[in-house]
């Protein structure tokens, strides 16, 4: 499914998602990009650090703590939003970028929807995987919403009051 | 009051514009129902019984005059010319047209006014005492920190789909006016011993189904942390409150799943990790927050007692206006000033009603009388705080003819009622008329300024709008086999001696309610002692006088 950039540019994504349930074999991991789950990779660490078409993806009821330990050798991280209504990948975002310093890309899959962009993008998401037919130009414009914000956050760490005082 | 800048425009005027853009999105078909629930709720839509609704945040009650104006305006044009003051300061309208909606918020934004998170899984209006600022028993002043606390809300990227909604309360009184004790999370300013400002932190309480009193997790909150420590516990909020069930699903129901104890453990823990953030607040901008609630140019040096006697000397002549004097006036902290409470509760006006010609004439008078600010309260009644005490009789004849004199405040009378199922699809019952018939029943106003302060409160379904578990006689309406019955609980209080009602007993209809409630009384008059008050003859006596009296066989 096609990707959509943090400045609303849509891309082909090849990065392929493993399921909770499933126990990829390592051995075909050699080519192709996959996202394991975090609880999967955690297990077999040794196997795939320094594997940069590994990354991992978390679940809205797993620990943003979960990655820390092996964040360093990720150059993704995907962020489940089972249903829209679901907010936990918020904090979990945010929690990856401010706490755990996370510096690749952090992408947001499952059903967030578009009026979420924005917010998705305030809280470290860089990357945002979205419907084969969705309308980028309009995905784009609510990427853009608000041009200021009152709170701190990943995209702003500085929040309006102390830019009002400087 | 609060004025915004260049950003505050800029930020609400961007709102406008959004949600002006998902409503053609979604009249277009680009945006499914499921969708675009969420957003119109953030905006303060919902859809009733009859029409959606509208609810206009009025940011911890506080309006001009200005608007007021606009309010009457939107009121007449967008919608039949009336409007309704909430249990949470809030301005409800009752028949917007969703098309139209986009346009009254951006009529909104022109007198610096939103709609904003009024509704929805997100923070909503932070409320605070009515007479913050010019009460006698006041040890701070609740609204630079309500401000400061609105901005941080305002958007949060990361709390706007929390797993049910969010509200928080704070007072700064030596009397609870605020509900804290029934908030989400309630705040109380204090001192410490070194004279050092912070907060009493609560957190867990709430109405609703499962009524409960909130937990106090942290006993001095040094006031630059404010926003660290509500960030740290709204973060534990979204990531563990229970989303399987939606009845499940407020902070009460984890904090007791958890403990308090344990829940304010997880708390402290995330804060470490945040309490040194740039959220951390510079004595600067609360600095900055206090300039925006200045003292108004009060007259100096006024003798209170002399500028009262003219005026307490009008009581002989003018009985009404001894009466309004005794109850809708408050005392101001200025000498020579008072606060004077508008009763929105006159008999066959449903609780919390203005008409537009109604927010006009409050507009005219707070221009007048109170330096061009009103307030709302949570007892939906209306407040110009800064009167002059030798303007009271000139203002009482206006008020009185606008129909705002009734003199009824703290009384039986000055009942709190939900919309219920005159209007609300959620509704066992209809609340509005019980009101009215038991303001009908109780239309001796020395008879009921003789009861002292009584707060009843009826809500039209256990969702508990009406505040019903808090007042000292509460009405709940229920649903027996598709009829309209009302449930009666006794000795609910709101202050910091928080308690919930408990249940009288079996229900009853409608036609008898104004009974009912007459024989409540009877009881307590019967066992009172003094000038108690309702709640402390029901503490001292307990339910069992009134259970018996009410379902006593009639022979
Ligand atoms: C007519 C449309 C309305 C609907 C459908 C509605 C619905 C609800 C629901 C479902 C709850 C319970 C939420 C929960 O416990 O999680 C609730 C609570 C509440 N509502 Fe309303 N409401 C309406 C109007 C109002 C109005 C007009 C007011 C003010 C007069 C109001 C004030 C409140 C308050 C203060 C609570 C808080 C109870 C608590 O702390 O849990 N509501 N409402
Ligand atoms: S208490 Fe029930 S009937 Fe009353 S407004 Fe709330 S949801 Fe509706």
């Amino acid at each position: 499914m096609p990707k959509l950039t943090n400045n609303g540019k849509l891309q082909a994504d090849d990065w392929q998602v493993v399921s909770k349930e499933s126990a990829p074999a390592l051995a075909e991991m050699f080519s192709g990009q996959w996202l394991v789950h975090v609880k999967w990779y955690v297990e077999n660490q040794e196997e795939l650090t320094n594997r940069n078409n590994i990354g991992v993806w978390l679940d809205s009821d797993d620990e943003a703590e979960s990655v820390s330990s092996v964040i360093g050798h990720l150059p993704v991280i995907g962020v489940n939003f089972p249903v829209f209504t679901d907010g936990r990948g918020f904090s979990i975002g945010r929690t990856i970028r401010e706490r755990y310093k996370f510096t690749g890309e952090l992408r947001a899959i499952g059903n967030f929807m578009q009026d979420q962009l924005f917010y998705l993008k305030r809280c470290g998401f860089d990357a945002f995987i979205v419907g084969d037919k969705v309308d980028a130009e309009s995905m784009a414009k609510s990427l853009a919403d608000f041009s200021d914000v009152y709170q701190a956050a990943v995209d702003q760490p500085v929040p309006l009051f102390r830019r009002r005082l400087a | 009051m609060y004025v915004y800048d260049e950003y505050d425009h800029k930020i609400i005027g961007e709102r406008v514009a959004q949600f002006r853009r998902q409503t053609e999105r979604y009249l277009a078909g680009e945006i499914p129902p499921e969708q675009f629930l969420p957003l119109r709720l953030q905006n303060g839509l919902y859809v009733q019984r009859l029409a959606p609704m509208l609810r206009i945040a009025v940011p911890y009650g506080m309006l001009n005059s200005g608007q007021l104006r606009k309010l009457a305006h939107i009121t007449r044009h967008y919608d039949k010319g009336y409007c309704h003051v909430t249990t949470r300061q809030n301005i409800q309208l009752n028949w917007p047209q969703l098309e139209e909606v986009p346009d009254i918020l951006a009529e909104l934004a022109q007198v610096e006014m939103h709609a904003v998170q009024t509704s929805g899984n997100c923070i909503r209006n932070v409320t605070t005492d009515q007479f913050a600022g010019v009460a006698p028993d006041e040890i701070i002043d609740p609204r630079p920190y309500c401000e400061i606390i609105r901005q941080w809300s305002t958007f949060h990227p990361e709390f706007a789909f929390l797993p049910r909604k969010f509200k928080i309360a704070v007072a700064g009184t030596q009397s609870d006016r605020a509900a804290i004790y029934f908030h989400d999370i309630g705040l109380q300013l204090i001192k410490n011993t070194k004279g050092e400002i912070g907060f009493k932190v609560l957190v867990g309480g709430g109405l609703g189904r499962t009524p409960v009193i909130g937990s106090v997790i942290r006993e001095f909150l040094p006031e630059q942390q404010i926003l660290t420590y509500l960030e740290a516990i709204l973060r534990i909020y979204n990531l563990h409150g229970r989303r399987d069930n939606k009845f499940k699903a407020r902070i009460k129901i984890l904090v007791r799943a958890v403990g308090p104890e344990a829940f304010a453990d997880m708390v402290e823990k995330e804060w470490l990790n945040v309490r040194d953030s740039a959220n951390h607040l510079p004595a600067e901008e609360i600095a900055r927050a206090r300039t925006f609630f200045p003292e108004p140019q009060y007259l100096r040096g006024l003798d209170d007692v002399e500028m009262m006697a003219p005026i307490n000397a009008l009581r002989g002549e003018h009985r009404e206006f001894g009466n309004w004097l005794s109850h809708n006036v408050q005392r101001h902290k200025i000498p020579g000033y008072r606060a004077v409470t508008l009763s929105l509760k006159f008999t066959g006006v449903p609780p919390g009603d203005l008409t537009d010609r109604q927010l006009e004439i409050i507009a005219d008078l707070a221009d007048r009388y109170s330096f061009g600010e009103v307030r709302t309260t949570h007892n939906q009644n209306m407040v110009l705080a800064d009167v002059q005490a030798s303007q009271l009789f000139e203002l009482w004849q206006q008020l009185r003819q606008a129909g705002f004199a009734t003199a009824n405040v703290g009384t039986l009378t000055d009942i709190i009622c939900c919309p219920g199922g005159d209007f609300c699809s959620l509704a066992n019952a209809k609340s509005i008329p019980i009101a009215e018939a038991i303001q009908r029943e109780f239309d001796d106003l020395d008879y009921v300024y003789d009861l002292g302060p009584i707060e009843l409160n009826i809500s039209g379904c256990m969702n508990a709008c009406g505040h019903h578990h808090i007042g000292n006689i509460g009405i709940l309406g229920v649903d027996k086999k598709g009829e309209e019955f009302y449930q009666v609980q006794l000795g609910g209080n709101s202050g910091y001696n928080a308690a919930l009602g408990e249940v009288l007993g079996p229900s009853f209809s409608r036609d008898d309610m104004p009974q009912v409630i007459r024989k409540i009384i009877n009881v307590f008059i019967k066992n009172r002692e003094g000038e108690e008050e309702f709640i402390d003859t029901f503490t001292r006596i307990g339910m069992t006088p009134f259970k018996e009296s009410v379902y006593a066989k009639a022979h």
